[in-house]
């Protein structure tokens, strides 16, 4: 055993020996770096005043400046975007975890004739690729004129959102102690009761979770933006950061520096909600 | 017989009357689950007409010869009616066997098979070796933590921007590449070093789920365990693949299953990566995407009957996996 051989100083379980703990430094250095360079980088570039200035990295550092933030946040629809971001993410949420709510707890506590194909239904809507709905989908709000119109957008993504709230809020409700709805019950309150006044209250983080998972896919999404969203002031970020490159000038400075502009406030946000995600992703993750 | 209690309700199932008939037994089932029922209606509507409906259309165009120039269109004033007809499963019928069904199906099935399969196995890898590096007891853990989800942190649309300008000519990744000497690939122009440079990215991107997702997997498994098989005289290797393995199968069959969907799916980084300019590279999402938005005339019913075969192989492969995961007593953990 490797622990009788020290002569000195027991170690105890965990602890590292001098090599492991300088390979495991090393190792995880190495990766922190490959992981953080592609967006210092970017940062970086954005501060370079030309277009061609990521040829040529090394001349940034003597005419560093911020004039393409500045350039960005006054003569580009970057606000416009931000707008439109905004609602249809938040539109999304809202509706997707309202209309989810119920039913994560009803597929949390009740067992109904229909119960396993109905969760077989909201495993395969998941995993719905985009290929599936985006034609009919672009066919039938072309019918409704609701291309180019946030509502349109917001709906083809509760198509993903609504599913995924159930299962994620479904994995939260089953970490709730079963003991609560029969004191509810016992109590006199009907399952509808026992849903609204003493598991929602319960619950909060859940929904927390699930509202910033819906709100960060929907953010981040890109192909039905690009496709259902034809004037450039309804452009999400997604689509409007592609602008600066499929123009024949591409004008890679100011991509950059909008690139950092939006990076920034959703990194920010990400980490101030990992802790929960992790948890609540894993919680859906590991009950049956 | 396993004895469910209804929650909610609180009766078992065990125990009930004899069976009465038909109407009685749909009288009976409604009564006791009317609850579960109206609580499931609103996404069982929003599923019907933002799902059911569209995949039923969409199902019904692949079996017709729809494009951009026959399907109803609205040009200024004049609104022109759609004249495509139906062809039957001539659309499958073309893209499985057609003539140079090879370069437009099976090429990009092959690709994507293997971008699935390398994609997968290389999140899995890196994130279980980060996972357990950051296990230990080590000093700074949480600074490398923070680190390591950056990639995850940040959209997906604004890093794979950040590669490409690494990745383009004269780039830094190829100035490095060439103060050392070394072969410089043109990265967004041959197809074998797109797609290398397809995978790299992507592999970035997917890392950090699966090293948190194998972190909170590491640490739910009970300390004890390690403490006995010490005990028992095991090893380092011996204690990884006898507790660690074992105690990680849960977590792993989910996120493996949901890479391999999440990666299968991934039209994201493909499509920033390289627009509409590589057709070589395109894995079938994007693709059928190309098809149906990314050329003129829009070809929508193949793009459509792309999607229908997708969704199939994706189907067929989580019942498989189901399956496979059943008969080795593994409960899938979603």
């Amino acid at each position: 055993m490797s622990t009788t051989t020290t002569p000195q100083r027991t170690r105890r379980r965990g602890e590292l020996g001098r090599a492991g703990s300088l390979a495991s430094h090393g190792i995880l250095i190495v990766a922190s770096l490959i992981a953080l360079f592609p967006i210092a980088w970017l940062v970086f570039l954005s501060l370079g005043p030309d277009s061609d200035d990521y040829l040529h990295p090394a001349g940034i550092w003597k005419k560093m400046t911020l004039g393409n933030y500045s350039f960005v946040l006054q003569h580009t629809e970057f606000f416009d975007w931000l707008k439109s971001s905004l609602i249809v993410s938040l539109g999304t949420t809202v509706i997707g975890v309202t209309i989810a709510a119920s039913t994560g707890y009803a597929v949390s506590r009740m067992r109904f004739p229909g119960y396993r194909k109905f969760m077989w239904v909201l495993l395969v809507t998941q995993m719905f690729p985009i290929a599936v709905l985006i034609v009919p989908m672009y066919q039938i709000l072309a019918d409704l004129q609701l291309i180019d119109s946030y509502l349109g957008l917001i709906l083809v993504y509760c198509s993903t959102a609504v599913p995924y709230c159930a299962w994620l809020l479904k994995g939260y409700f089953d970490t709730i102690p079963f003991e609560i709805d029969e004191a509810g019950r016992v109590d006199g309150l009907n399952p509808f009761g026992t849903f609204a006044r003493l598991i929602l209250p319960l619950a909060k983080p859940g929904l927390a979770v699930a509202a910033f998972y819906s709100f960060l896919t929907a953010f981040g999404e890109v192909a039905f933006a690009s496709t259902f969203m034809l004037s450039d002031t309804k452009y999400t970020f997604a689509v409007g950061l592609q602008t600066f490159v499929s123009e024949h000038d591409a004008q890679r400075n100011l991509m950059a520096a909008t690139a950092v502009l939006i990076a920034i406030p959703v990194a920010a946000f990400f980490y101030l909600v990992q802790k929960n995600l992790v948890t609540g992703l894993t919680a859906g993750g590991t009950k049956g | 017989m396993t004895v469910a209690i209804d929650r909610a309700t609180g009766k078992r199932h065990g125990d009930r009357a004899p069976r009465p008939g038909p109407r009685g037994r749909l009288k009976s089932a409604y009564q006791k689950h009317w609850y579960a029922y109206a609580m499931i209606i609103p996404v069982v509507v929003v599923l019907g007409v933002l799902v059911l409906y569209p995949l039923v259309y969409g199902l019904y165009l692949t079996l017709t010869d729809a494009n951009s120039l026959n399907t109803a269109r609205t040009i200024g004033v004049n609104h022109i009616d759609a004249t495509y007809k139906f062809i039957g499963l001539d659309n499958y019928k073309d893209i499985l066997f057609g003539p140079t069904s090879y370069d437009r199906f099976w090429s990009h099935f092959i690709w994507t098979i293997v971008w699935t399969a390398v994609c997968v196995t290389l999140h899995y890898t890196i994130g279980l070796a980060l996972a357990l590096l950051l296990n230990q007891k080590l000093r700074g853990r949480t600074l490398y933590r923070l680190i390591l989800i950056l990639p995850w942190a940040v959209p997906t649309f604004v890093t794979v921007f950040g590669w490409r300008f690494m990745l383009a000519d004269g780039g830094i990744i190829n100035t490095a590449l060439h103060t050392l000497h070394l072969p410089q690939p043109d990265w967004l122009e041959s197809t074998f070093w797109q797609r290398t440079a397809a995978i790299m990215v992507n592999t970035w991107c997917g890392v950090p789920f699966m090293m948190v997702s194998m972190l909170g997997g590491l640490q739910s498994i009970d300390a004890s365990l390690y403490e006995a098989a010490e005990m028992d005289g095991a090893g380092p290797w011996q204690r990884f693949r006898y507790v660690t393995l074992p105690g990680l199968r849960s977590v792993s069959s989910t996120v493996v299953l949901l890479g391999v969907i999440w990666t299968f799916n991934q039209f994201a980084v493909i499509f920033l990566l390289f627009g509409n300019t590589a057709p070589d590279a395109s894995i079938l999402v994007t693709w059928s995407y190309y098809l149906g938005f990314g050329q003129q005339p829009r070809d929508f019913a193949q793009s459509a009957a792309y999607g229908i075969l997708l969704l199939a192989i994706l189907i067929v492969f989580t019942s498989f996996y189901r399956r496979w995961l059943n008969r080795n007593d593994q409960q899938l953990a979603i």
